[in-house]
């Protein structure tokens, strides 16, 4: 009982979008939730965003970035193929209201996840500024979409090919200087990148969510795999996230939890990637570390 | 034979033991540690039954097997037959012959054993209820009980461990229309992710799903009720009733310094990295990593505590420890487990309790903070109450540290449902009688009621759940519950 791919499309180096079959998943979810996917029967189960579901036709998109044997193994599947598990949808809701002016920054493929909430606070009718962050213009992933639920727009990369050049904290850091007043915003990106929002809007006061990426095995509360402590406590990112008050996560121990596995993840990765250069290059997989 | 030997004689007959793997060949494999009793093995240790006409053993049992019933055909050796008289009071007795604590229900007040004033001497019920239900699914692989016609009554069952697969059963038996939910991708809760293939083989538990399969019963993976979709949603989509088996999938941590450090787990996570996921073979036949420590310590005493410590050896640990805060009498393993830990090489640090976690600069674990303890009057658990030794501080080096010290209720249902009422631990309020809970049409069993508990002890509450489930649909009336004050 798979799960049918009906496309997989490249759309920046090393990043896919994938259309699946999961009726329930696309009936259920909500903006700010994930779903966990096991592509193989050996496979590792592995969160992933899912974003544009489609209710009639049973249909959801992952958005996923190649970053280990798991994710290049996905990049290599062809329509027809089919994904072993999807489960889900996991994770709390994003809690979306009106809150006002909503400052949405995404860095990387973080820019994923925070679609369908700036589509739910769009919704609610809160005026959206969105930050959008990327290496390099190339790597910018869903541009079109942000822009057509956003009041305003800012585009930083990080070797100015597009937009300003920099880093989105700056970008931010710029906004709040000119006297604009977010009442609230949300950042979604690398763990560096969401510290330095947290740090940027702690003396002003915003409040401030970040989405977290950590670690996890069954993402139903069950192995404490994703574990961080927020303001002291120790919270589970798959039940009791994925988003936490940026101000009281503690993001220097999530980085170092975020690389448990490096050793074992590059020694299976370029096992992979011996075996299967010429296809993943291809694929438009880019690899650094090989 | 039989018939010829006197009671006197056979109490003098000494147990038969259970071939096992020799513990140097199996600590470095996966495979069952105990091999199974032959024909021969199982009609011999029949023999010392007494077949007591009042058997103290079947009040001993949760679910009242008829032993003295089904070991009297041992003895004859009608295997069949004495595989149907175990069905009847329990669906999944090559489970229970394994992983049942019996020294502490059948077999601790076996007459065999009180004669001998040893529990160790008790005829092996266990063993026996094990290969009575191996010889079965030799024999007759595809022996599954039949089952009345359809009635279209639907039935959701959350939760796919020991009390999900009992009530599946039972309800299925009686032609209901049962689908089980299960959040993980493999059926089978805590048999599949908890405890490890070389104690309980997921062959064993396969086929009993298999069993249910062919039964009618529908299994729908990846779903976790209460996130993925709510009790309501399942109501809307026709079920009738619910039960709820969502087991106690709950870890808990000690709450000391450094247990967020990397190398870090909670047993769940380690084992279902390497059993539910099988890290064993990272990264040729599986793409889920485990820390392989050469140093791991583990803080427990239960059978979690021994899963984890056996496992670290098989992942190659050169030292793997129990630490334990108070003695070994007070441990809450099954004394097999114990046995066996010690026989691989396991070494137990008794009345030594861990009170912080020593991380390197790149927050690896480097050591374990220790502290003596020593025991004093007993507690509420009857136990006696470890206190800390002023002054007694040591560290233990340490590259991996399994923290095995329990279990709570699976929040994660409850939560998004505040009609189920539970107590302060969490556990789900039920009648006793019946395992309704304060929401109509929902019944519960199991772990989520019990806390931590016993395989054989959900499967009784799920047999007394699906009893109950299936008089309300029979007759359509909820009857008001008589909870327990929370």
């Amino acid at each position: 009982m798979g799960h049918k791919i009906l496309s997989n499309e490249n759309i920046a180096p090393s990043v896919f979008r994938m259309v699946v079959e999961a009726p329930e998943v696309a009936k259920y979810k909500k903006p700010g939730q994930f779903v966990i996917v096991r592509p193989t029967e050996n496979g590792e189960r592995i969160p992933l965003t899912t974003l544009m579901e489609d209710r009639n036709r049973g249909l959801i998109t992952l958005i996923y970035q190649v970053v280990g044997r798991t994710t290049a193994g996905m990049a290599l599947m062809e329509p027809g193929d089919e994904l072993c598990d999807v489960a889900g949808p996991l994770g709390q809701p994003t809690h979306i209201e009106y809150f006002g002016k909503v400052v949405a920054i995404g860095g990387g493929i973080g820019i994923a996840p925070l679609y369908p909430i700036i589509q739910g606070m769009k919704e609610k009718g809160n005026y959206i500024i969105s930050i959008l962050g990327a290496r390099s213009k190339h790597l910018l992933i869903l541009e079109d979409e942000i822009r057509r639920e956003s009041d305003e727009v800012i585009i930083v990369t990080d070797d100015g090919s597009y937009g300003e050049k920099g880093f989105v904290t700056d970008a931010l850091r710029k906004l709040i200087e000119k006297g604009v007043k977010p009442d609230m915003v949300i950042a979604i990106g690398p763990a560096i990148m969401m510290k330095m929002v947290a740090e940027i809007t702690r003396p002003y006061n915003i409040k401030t969510l970040a989405s977290l990426n950590t670690i996890m095995v069954d993402g139903t509360g069950m192995c404490g795999s994703c574990r961080v402590t927020v303001g002291n406590e120790t919270k589970f990112v798959c039940v009791d996230g994925p988003e936490f008050d940026a101000h009281l996560v503690d993001f220097d121990e999530m980085m170092k939890r975020l690389s448990a596995y490096k050793k074992h993840e590059e020694e299976s990765f370029v096992a992979f990637y011996k075996e299967n250069k010429e296809k993943l290059l291809r694929k438009n997989v880019e690899v650094r570390r090989v | 034979m039989s018939e010829k030997l006197s009671q006197k004689e056979r109490l003098k007959i000494p147990p038969v033991p259970m071939p096992e793997q020799d513990p140097e060949v199996r600590k470095r494999n996966i495979k069952e540690v105990p091999l199974g009793y032959t024909e021969e093995m199982a009609m011999a240790e029949a023999e010392r039954c007494l077949l007591c006409k009042k058997p103290p053993c079947v009040k001993g049992c949760p679910v009242e097997i008829d032993i003295p019933g089904f070991i009297g055909l041992v003895r004859e050796g009608k295997f069949h037959e004495a595989a149907k008289v175990i069905k009847q009071s329990n669906l999944l007795p090559a489970m229970c012959g394994r992983v049942c604590p019996q020294e502490d229900q059948c077999e601790l007040v076996c007459t065999v054993a009180k004669g001998h004033k040893d529990v160790r001497m008790s005829v092996k019920i266990g063993n026996l209820e094990r290969f009575v239900a191996d010889w079965e699914m030799a024999h007759f692989p595809d022996s599954h009980l039949d089952r009345l016609p359809p009635t279209g009554h639907k039935v959701a069952i959350i939760g796919s461990g020991p009390a999900g697969l009992t009530a599946a059963g039972d309800l299925a038996r009686l032609g209901h229309e049962v689908t089980i939910f299960e959040a993980l991708h493999r059926p089978g809760g805590v048999l599949v992710y908890g405890i490890p293939e070389f104690r309980l083989p997921k062959a064993i538990v396969d086929r009993e799903v298999s069993n249910l399969l062919k039964m009618g019963v529908k299994i729908v993976c990846n779903v976790a009720i209460g996130k993925s979709k709510s009790i309501y949603d399942l109501f809307r989509e026709g079920f009738e009733a619910i039960f709820v088996g969502t087991g106690a999938g709950l870890p808990v941590f000690k709450g000391i310094k450094g247990e967020n450090l990397l190398g870090v787990y909670s047993a769940n996570e380690y084992l279902t990295r390497a059993n539910l996921m099988n890290a064993y073979e990272f990264p040729h036949r599986s793409d889920t990593p485990i820390i392989r420590g050469k140093r791991v310590v583990v803080f427990g005493g239960g059978n979690t505590a021994m899963d984890a410590a056996r496992t670290a050896l098989r992942l190659g640990a050169e030292k793997s420890y129990i630490l334990y805060r108070r003695s070994e009498k007070e441990m809450p393993a099954r004394l097999g487990e114990i046995e066996h830990a010690k026989e691989e090489g396991v070494e137990f640090l008794l009345l030594q309790d861990a009170i912080e976690i020593i991380g390197d600069s790149e927050g690896w674990v480097k050591e374990v903070k220790c502290i003596k303890m020593a025991l004093g009057e007993p507690d509420e658990s009857g136990r006696r109450r470890p206190i800390p030794i002023p002054g007694s501080e040591f560290t233990i080096p340490a590259d991996v540290v399994v923290v095995a010290i329990g279990n709570r209720s699976n929040p994660l249902l409850v939560k998004a449902t505040p009609e189920i009422r539970t107590n302060r631990r969490g556990n789900i309020l039920v009648d006793p009688e019946t395992m309704q809970t304060s929401m109509p049409r929902v019944w519960a069993g199991g772990d989520i009621v019990l806390g931590a508990a016993t395989v054989i002890l959900a499967m009784g509450q799920a047999r007394k759940a699906a009893r109950s489930i299936a008089k309300f649909l029979e007759t359509g009336v909820w009857t008001q519950p008589n909870l327990p004050p929370a």
